[in-house]
């Protein structure tokens, strides 16, 4: 774009849009210095909300949990998204693909409070079936039944990216493999796997970051005793402001922000190195 | 050289044949199971207990076989009620749809220009671009949108600096209210307004504006009649990915939200968590489906079409 | 094999000896409505290189796809050395494939690329080794063992896939496309090195390609293909000089086509009229009295000079006053090695010829606006009838 009026307002808007994006995080990290509870107030700086959180026992456990849940979910969402992923793309036509589309798809718009209702009842349902039957309640609400919430989330989102990644390979690669006599799941695992390892992280990171936030699936499908972080954050955010929230806010943030640079810059070097090496082909 | 060329392939064996396609019912049917059970068999669930009788703990079946007779119990009042005795949930329902709507078309605002104008930044910077705006969805929402609520409160961060610059005597009241519920709503779900835009965005040829220029045109009527039409499918994509999930939306309105702002997803939490009605619930989260069932719709067959590599 | 209006010997290529080395008999391929391969019998010999001409979407890449097992005929036989094709996946089948994108496996060095195929065959590994070895040594790239393909350009790539695709000893090698990826320097060099390569493993190949200097310059045997079935088969020589049909007289080459009627036909000579001039054709042909025909003639074959051509021009006296016309140079192209003349004739069809450069000081320069006489022998034509 060569006209300088274009350029300013394109600088203006991105910026002014990034601010926007930026500036909850900035005032939590701020804040979460500050020696006094009160917003209203600046009272010095101060690292006192960061004590009391390590004492916090209901946060520092619900965090232990979070991680638990968000590890298992985001494993068993990229396992599930991959097959379905694979159904997807590599059998154009097989009996159900139309529902099965639909109901990969649909978690993702789906409003949270639906998938949630509507799970709890099925299990609610099938714990008193068992319970009738058997003797034995199962499954029982806690991690599992929030596991599996996060799970269908979770799956539906890897799907997508593993889709996307899948239908930009070469397909000659895998006739080629298979051309060279390898068995189709021998295809799979020595060609495709490889290729699509990135996506694959990709998915993992996301469905593990959707698992870590989730809100409301988490509150629908615990139990006594499976509390969440978001669910303790959220409680104490509903009943007001609370300084402790900002330490942890400002905690995730780190985190995720060193996590983030961190990708980019080893993607990056990936990059130059590459780079590096089909100029020396080149001369060759 | 040998002149005989001789293929030393093992002979193709007929359990290779079986192993293949076991592999795709495998393949597909593991994550069709898991979602049937997991996302399918729920709705059923909800609609079943939707028009159930509930003696208070169980739920009375709807199939009874006494003395010979069989009987089919459908309780249809908690439809009844909802739709056309209490007011408040007609009015939730219009009520969530208009704030959906309205953030759609903020968002669309906001965001349109901002994927533009990334898509149109040098491409050395784009990663870096891309990188900002992934990395607050990367930090919790719910943290984010409890942010606002020190920014916006009466003795929150704004009404703070602004009294003591000078510029407000007292407190604007900002919190609790439609504009923060929409200011809430519309800053969670501009990613997911500008990410397919920007997708699509970045794909344009420009070589077509360029043509467009050459034949005469200035930079606005090459805007409006070559790249929005062009960016339909993002525009498309970008405005269900944030109607559909804000109908339905709970966290925001219950954390921003006041008593003006009614929004079906608290109707239907309270309904469960508060009154302990289910059968309720599920009525309510029934209607609130078929609200959403055309959009729903809309969004699988355009799914279905980005799949089999459809329109641009 | 599509029929001839000519006399001319038709193009061989059966194996002598019994069953052919693959026979590919009455194949269709149907895509719902649409016949992308409609009823092709082929018979192509052990060690011969045979390709598939035509532009794109004709079918030749969906046939090589059914040699190669990645569709299956709606019906037809395939036959490699008698074995039935069709019913075995393509990774049972004694053939390899050089793809049109190279695919190689970017995830992998070029040894192990070149090693996939053999290790799936479960062979011990001294043995893989020394093939391995050996194919990278035969497309000399043996210093890049250690390399990934991305570290490769295009030219060496494509050496890898050849590797690659010949390490199993095939039966059968199929090429898609192999030259297109290249430009056209490279190609020229790289067209004689595959043919040496292939002959010198001595593997029966059948290749795809739509540009038909590729397929005259590599193969012993040409099949034209047009909407899914076989126009003709044969050798370079014989399809470019005796077409059968207009699709493959102006397929092959430039070719420049009279419209006429038969109005002599006798055994030895028949005479056809066109609007342009008198053709005599110095061979009999099948046809009927009256028929219309078509006149073909290669632009090399016309001779052009500023003066009508006289009984010295022609070794037949009979020919005289027949195949010569009078027109005008509409437009000239010096093409350093030869030149290539637009002549408008009376009638308005405009003919093209080439003269090769061949005497450093020419006698007459002729330009564009000259008034000049084009004229060829009875025993350069062709007679289509379709």
């Amino acid at each position: 774009m060569k006209n300088p009026a274009g350029e300013f307002t394109s600088r203006v808007w991105l910026i002014a849009s990034f601010l926007f994006l930026y500036l909850p995080i900035v005032t939590l990290i701020v804040l979460s210095f500050n020696a006094s509870p009160l917003v209203t107030t600046w009272a010095g700086f101060s690292f006192k909300w960061y004590g009391e959180l390590v004492r916090d026992s209901v946060i520092i456990e619900g965090f232990v949990l979070s991680l638990k849940i968000a590890l298992m979910t985001a494993t068993a969402s990229v396992i599930l998204g991959t097959f379905a992923a694979v159904a997807l793309t590599k059998f154009p036509r097989f009996t159900g693909r139309t529902f099965f589309s639909g109901m990969v798809n649909s978690p993702l718009v789906m409003p949270e409070v639906i998938i949630g209702l509507s799970l709890l009842l099925m299990l609610v349902s099938l714990q008193r079936l068992t319970e009738d039957t058997f003797g034995v309640g199962f499954p029982e609400r806690g991690t599992l039944t929030i596991w599996i919430g996060h799970t269908l989330l979770g799956m539906a989102y890897a799907t997508v990216v593993v889709t996307s990644r899948l239908r930009e390979m070469n397909p000659q690669l895998e006739e080629a493999a298979l051309d060279l006599g390898a068995k189709p799941w021998q295809v799979f695992f020595l060609v495709t796997l490889p290729l699509i390892s990135q996506s694959l992280a990709s998915a993992w990171l996301l469905s593990f970051t959707l698992s870590l936030d989730d809100v409301v699936l988490s509150a629908f499908l615990s139990g006594p005793g499976s509390t969440t972080l978001p669910i303790a954050i959220f409680s104490r955010a509903r009943l007001g402001l609370n300084p402790t929230v900002n330490a942890v806010a400002t905690l995730t943030v780190l985190f995720v922000s060193i996590g983030v640079v961190a990708a980019s810059l080893w993607m990056a070097r990936v990059e130059r190195r590459r780079a590096r090496e089909m100029a020396a082909a080149v001369k060759n | 050289m040998s002149a005989t060329p001789v293929s030393r392939r093992p002979a193709g064996h007929w359990s290779d044949r079986v192993v293949a396609r076991l592999g795709r019912k495998f393949v597909i049917g593991v994550p069709m199971v898991f979602l049937l059970a997991v996302f399918a068999l729920p709705f059923l669930v909800v609609f079943k207990i939707s028009v159930s009788e509930t003696d208070g703990v169980r739920f009375v079946d709807l199939l009874t076989w006494t003395e010979g007779v069989l009987q089919l119990k459908v309780r249809f009042s908690n439809y009844l009620y909802i739709l056309f005795e209490d007011d408040l949930y007609l009015q939730a329902y219009l009520s969530s749809i208009k704030y959906a709507a309205l953030t759609t078309a903020i968002c669309l605002f906001i965001g349109y220009p901002f994927a533009y104008f990334m898509a149109r930044s040098r491409p050395e910077i784009r990663p870096g671009l891309l990188m900002l705006v992934m990395l607050p969805f990367w930090t919790s929402f719910l943290l984010r949108v409890y942010a606002w609520k020190m920014l916006l409160a009466d003795n929150g961060v704004f009404n703070n600096i602004a009294i003591a610059l000078g510029l407000l005597d007292e407190p604007l009241k900002m919190m609790n209210t439609p504009f923060s519920l929409t200011l809430g709503m519309v800053y969670t779900y501009l990613p997911f307004m500008v990410l397919p835009l920007y997708a699509n965005l970045v794909k344009m040829d420009i070589r077509l504006l360029e043509a467009a220029r050459d034949l005469g045109a200035t930079p606005w009527q090459a805007f409006w009649r070559i790249t929005v039409p062009l960016s339909r499918g993002g525009i498309f994509a970008g405005a269900l990915l944030v109607f559909i999930p804000c109908v339905g939306e709970f966290v925001i309105p219950e954390l921003l939200g006041g008593p003006q702002t009614l929004m079906i997803g608290r109707v239907l939490w309270d309904e469960f968590f508060a009154n302990n009605d289910w059968p309720m619930a599920a009525s309510v989260a029934v209607v609130m489906v078929l609200l959403i069932i055309v959009p729903l719709a809309l969004f699988n067959r355009y799914q279905a079409e980005q799949a089999s590599g459809g329109k641009a | 094999m599509a029929t001839n209006g000519n006399h001319k010997p038709g193009a061989g290529g059966t194996a002598t000896t019994g069953q052919p080395f693959l026979r590919i008999q009455q194949v269709v391929k149907q895509f719902g409505d649409a016949v992308a391969v409609d009823g092709v019998t082929l018979d192509i010999a052990k060690g011969e290189i045979f390709a598939l001409l035509g532009s794109s979407g004709c079918g030749k890449s969906t046939l090589l796809r059914m040699l190669a097992g990645f569709e299956t005929p709606t019906s037809g036989q395939i036959l490699l050395q008698g074995q039935d094709l069709v019913r075995l996946p393509p990774n049972e089948r004694p053939v390899n494939m050089m793809f049109q994108s190279y695919a190689l496996f970017p995830h992998m060095t070029v040894w192990d690329n070149v090693a996939f195929g053999l290790r799936r065959d479960g062979l011990p590994k001294d043995e893989i080794a020394a093939q391995v070895d050996k194919m990278l040594a035969l497309v000399q790239l043996t210093p890049y063992a250690k390399r990934k393909p991305h570290q490769l350009s295009g030219g060496q790539q494509q050496r890898v896939a050849l590797a690659r695709s010949l390490a199993k000893k095939p039966q059968l090698l199929l090429l898609d496309e192999p030259l297109g990826a290249l430009d056209k320097k490279l190609r020229e060099r790289t067209q004689l090195e595959l043919v040496d390569i292939i002959h010198q493993v001595g593997v029966t190949c059948v290749m795809v390609t739509h540009d038909q200097e590729e397929a005259m310059t590599m193969a012993s045997r040409i099949g034209v293909m047009s909407h899914g079935q076989i126009l003709q088969v044969g050798r370079p020589g014989d399809i470019y000089e005796t077409p059968n049909c207009k699709f493959v007289a102006d397929f092959i080459g430039s070719v420049n086509l009279f419209k006429g009627r038969l109005t002599v036909d006798e055994p030895d000579h028949v005479v056809i009229d066109s609007p342009e001039c008198r053709h005599y054709v110095s061979h009999g042909i099948t046809g009927t009295l009256g028929m219309d025909a078509y006149v073909a003639v290669r632009p090399e074959k016309i001779g052009i000079q500023a003066d009508a051509p006289t009984a010295a021009d022609y070794d037949n006296a009979a020919e005289l006053g027949f195949n010569c016309a009078r027109g005008t140079i509409r437009g000239l192209a010096y093409l350093g090695s030869s030149t290539t003349y637009h002549v408008a004739l009376a009638s308005g069809m405009v003919v093209k010829i080439t003269k090769a450069n061949d005497a450093r000081h020419d006698e007459v320069r002729l330009a564009q606006g000259d008034t000049v006489h084009v004229w060829w022998w009875g025993s350069d034509v062709v007679v289509l009838t379709q």
